[in-house]
């Protein structure tokens, strides 16, 4: 990218939300950049990343958030201005570091960008982050479009340095990935002078009075903020003089109100406070606005953060009589993502006015076709995944053995192993790593009984990420499992990132790798390693550890991801089905290549009632070749 | 049937992962901001390296910012890059007057794939996007864009189909401009060339 790069100021862009808060880092002058990848927040880091060598940033892709985070305070502390971005559940790995960095401050401004994802789009859960801007008294900003995530990046760096602390931009997924028109800024300039002073006191809470002292200067710090907060230019009333309800909102509710409002015709009714500070509150401006109704409806994603707060200053006031709606009212769901639809429904609901969005009779007829013509999609492993090869050969290996096996796992593409792409391997998932942890207890039950084999899955990055400590601790607690590196050389569900085992870094430029191999070797551990598209080889070698040892194991299933493949134009093999062997319907094989592998790439011909490569989607990996029982599937070395 | 003046302008893209979804949706929003509009795209794709569906929301307006999202019932235009997914869109966020433009060119979900559902025959996907629709046009780009060399180039192809539609300010010249931002040398002319193919797509012809 590219559009955020080094642009004309004054110029206007159509980012997309992530791209402009990397736009803000760069007016902001930020020196340093440190990030894991995780959707919805992946494209702030990558957008450095293509710029860092142009205006002379450090920019990495770190091993996990924390250590992300702690790069970044490392070079606030030297006086560079840092940003780490982050999704949700990102955030919680960082969380350790960041209720430590809270109190002891930073210097240089340090600014946290956390990308929640409502309705959990591409996530295992859809937290509210907001709550640990509360939990951590951490200044809170929540931008509601990328215009406005551009210029409150920037000034959060501002008033980051301003108290001394880190603060948190709070983005949505709404907000990260779409695009606006973003008039772009002067770049700001990188202080190069970087130096830690030794003669500061310390950045820790066990000296200077211990950390109640610190928690109290830190409550100082958010008054201050708060009164900053009372006449911030990202928060605005916009309505009449004298409304009948009151929307207060946040983020992305912002234009979902304004449109709700214009389209239910109440715009002489309704007035909107549009908040982008939302911890502390800005509790002057609240009150002001408050005092104009007597009814005030919420509007946010995900939590009733907001709603709980203002009912919380509303208690402070006792003289005022108000009535709130939202979440806790049950007017708005609390889960799942909103839109204007949402809103349109809760206010028409408040108001006493109709609202349909679309005649009864039509809304009947499209979920009828719905249900009936628009067959769901689900997410599967793409043409050629060598994860597809591996958890065949763990269910063959697996059935084989014949103890009742299992594998644990965790996030990555290969979490959809617990659906019908992965055979439904794939028994329990979590958190970065937590595969490996499931599987330090059910490798210590053998004095229960237990005998079933264990295997737990990770991917290369994840490995690094939350792994090893995990893989150490199975190592001297001696826990009976098999560790599966799923090493598919890059971070490929969020687009390539490269992590410490790669030769490159975030910029491109060489890096020394970390190979997993020789990591394990050198821990003691006895490693195979297998190629996922030979099933054969690998089921075999499987059940020959599966037959093993006592303690851990490592097996790394090494294949570049298909989509690297696939973008790189050469096939393996050319791959058809010979007509004449497939004998379609009539094989006792019950269409098992589609039906059972189900690889995209082959598809059940409705009218010959035969199997066929689709050619636009096949990268040719022939894995398939194997798997038919009937042999109808040749693969030839492509020229 | 025209949507000239409409504003806000509500499009859709709606198509599976890997499809270029995004990379239409931009040359498109960028084409207006160039003509002056307030632009906002809304993307949903965070299956989109596994097969799942891919939907960006192209708002434009004359004089507001609208939100990333299209209301159900406000989408004017469904461009499709599979019909399966343009009937999807259609169901939800369509009405009685949204315009469909659609690839006719079927990619199977795995449910399909596997047996637990039958995808549905064209005739039924063209019968079920007549009763939800205004005005329905249907073109096979994923033949002309393999016919041009590549597969890929079907999300252009269709970005030519909807420009020479005329039911939009778009003018074809705006989206040359794009291109050629976009794309160099060789590229540029591949992309192009599928662009023109769309724009000159003849419906009077029938379909390969």
């Amino acid at each position: 990218m590219t559009a955020a790069a080094l642009k004309e100021p004054g110029t206007k862009q159509l980012l997309m939300g992530n791209e402009a808060i990397a736009r803000g880092a760069m007016e902001a002058g930020a020196g340093v950049a440190a990030a894991y990848p995780g959707n919805p927040s992946t494209e702030v880091i990558d957008t450095l990343a293509s710029v860092a060598n142009d205006l002379n940033m450090y920019v990495e892709w770190s091993v996990n958030e924390k250590v992300a985070l702690e790069v970044a305070a490392g070079a606030s502390y030297a006086g560079v201005r840092s940003i780490t971005a982050m999704k949700q559940l990102g955030l919680n790995v960082a969380l350790d570091f960041l209720a430590n960095v809270n109190l002891t401050g930073v210097k240089a401004g340090l600014v946290l960008v956390v990308c929640d994802d409502p309705s959990a789009l591409s996530s295992t859960n859809e937290q509210d982050s907001r709550n640990v801007a509360r939990a951590l008294d951490l200044p809170l900003l929540e931008p509601s479009d990328p215009q406005e995530a551009k210029e409150m990046t920037k000034w959060a760096f501002e008033l980051s340095e301003q108290i001394g602390g880190v603060c948190l931009v709070r983005s949505v997924t709404r907000i990260s990935h779409s695009r606006g028109i973003v008039v772009l800024g002067e770049l700001g300039k990188i202080n190069d002078r970087a130096f830690f002073d030794p003669g500061c006191p310390p950045y820790t809470t066990i000296v200077g009075g211990g950390a109640p002292k610190y928690h109290k200067a830190l409550h100082d710090k958010l008054d201050t903020v708060a009164a900053i907060y009372d006449s911030s230019r990202f928060n605005w009333y916009e309505g009449p003089e004298k409304p009948r309800l009151l929307i207060v909102t946040s983020g992305s509710g912002w234009l979902y109100s304004w449109e709700a409002v214009r389209r239910l015709s109440l715009t002489e009714s309704v007035g909107i406070l549009k908040l982008g500070t939302t911890w502390p509150l800005p509790r002057v401006l609240l009150k002001d606005n408050m005092a104009k109704v007597q009814k005030v409806l919420v509007v946010e994603e995900v939590d009733p953060f907001l709603e709980g707060n203002l009912k919380g200053l509303a208690f402070e006031w006792p003289e005022k009589d108000l009535l709130f709606y939202g979440k806790q009212s049950g007017h708005i769901d609390p889960f799942g993502e909103i839109n204007t639809d949402i809103v349109s429904k809760a206010l028409a609901g408040i108001c006493g006015v109709e609202y349909v969005s679309r005649e009864a009779d039509y809304r009947k007829k499209a979920a009828d076709i719905i249900e009936r013509f628009a067959p769901p999609r689900e997410t599967q492993f793409c043409a050629g995944c060598p994860h597809r090869g591996l958890f065949w050969a763990v269910k063959d290996a697996l059935r084989l053995d014949g103890r009742g096996g299992i594998v644990t796992g965790d996030i990555g593409c290969y979490g959809s192993a617990a659906g019908p792409t992965g055979f439904s391997q794939l028994k329990t998932m979590h958190s970065m790593g937590s595969g490996i942890g499931v599987a330090n207890g059910l490798g210590k039950l053998e004095r229960f009984q237990f005998v079933q084999p264990v295997l737990a899955a990770c991917g290369d990055s994840t490995f690094f990420h939350a792994a090893i400590p995990a893989l150490v601790n199975a190592i001297h607690s001696r826990a009976n499992f098999i560790l599966l590196v799923l090493d598919n050389s890059g971070t490929a569900m969020t687009g390539f990132q490269p992590h410490p085992g790669t030769l490159t870094d975030a910029t491109g430029s060489p890096a020394p790798a970390v190979d997993i191999a020789s990591l394990c070797r050198g821990l003691g551990l006895p490693v195979e390693v297998v190629d996922p598209y030979d099933i054969k080889g690998t089921t075999e070698k499987l059940l020959s550890v599966l037959g093993g040892t006592v303690g851990p194991t490592v097996m790394i299933s090494k294949r570049e991801c298909a989509l690297i493949t696939s973008k790189g134009g050469k096939r393996a093999y050319n791959v058809s089905v010979t007509s004449e062997q497939c004998v379609g319907e009539s094989c006792g094989c019950d269409r098992f290549c589609t039906r059972v592998f189900r690889c995209p790439g082959l598809i059940w011909e409705r009218n010959s009632k035969k199997a066929e490569i689709d050619m636009a989607i096949c990268i040719g990996c022939g894995v398939c070749a194997d798997v038919c029982p009937h042999h109808a599937i040749r693969r030839e070395e492509s020229q | 049937m025209s949507l000239r003046g409409k504003d806000p302008l509500n499009l859709i893209i709606a198509g599976v992962g890997g499809q270029g979804n995004v990379l239409i949706s931009r040359l498109i929003g960028q084409a207006m901001v160039s003509e002056g509009y307030e632009a906002t795209i809304g993307e949903t794709f965070g299956a989109s390296q596994r097969g799942g569906s891919v939907t960006s929301h192209l708002r434009v307006s004359r004089d507001h910012k609208y939100g990333p999202l299209i209301p159900e019932g406000n989408a004017d235009i469904i461009l499709g890059l599979e019909p399966v997914e343009a009937l999807r869109q259609l169901a939800l966020c369509g009405s009685p007057a949204t315009c469909v433009v659609t690839n006719t060119r079927p990619i199977h979900p795995m449910c399909v794939a596997i047996g637990q559902a039958e995808y549905p025959e064209p005739e039924t996907i063209k019968e079920s996007i007549g009763r939800l629709s205004g005005k329905a046009w249907y073109v096979n780009a994923s033949q002309i864009a393999l016919d041009l060399g590549a597969a890929l180039l079907t999300n252009i192809v269709m970005v030519g189909v909807l420009a020479g539609l005329g039911l939009t300010d778009l003018r074809p010249d705006m989206f040359e401009q794009q291109l050629e931002t976009m794309f160099q040398n060789e590229k540029l002319a591949l992309n192009m060339r599928a662009f023109r193919a769309g724009l000159t797509y003849d419906f009077g012809k029938p379909e390969k």
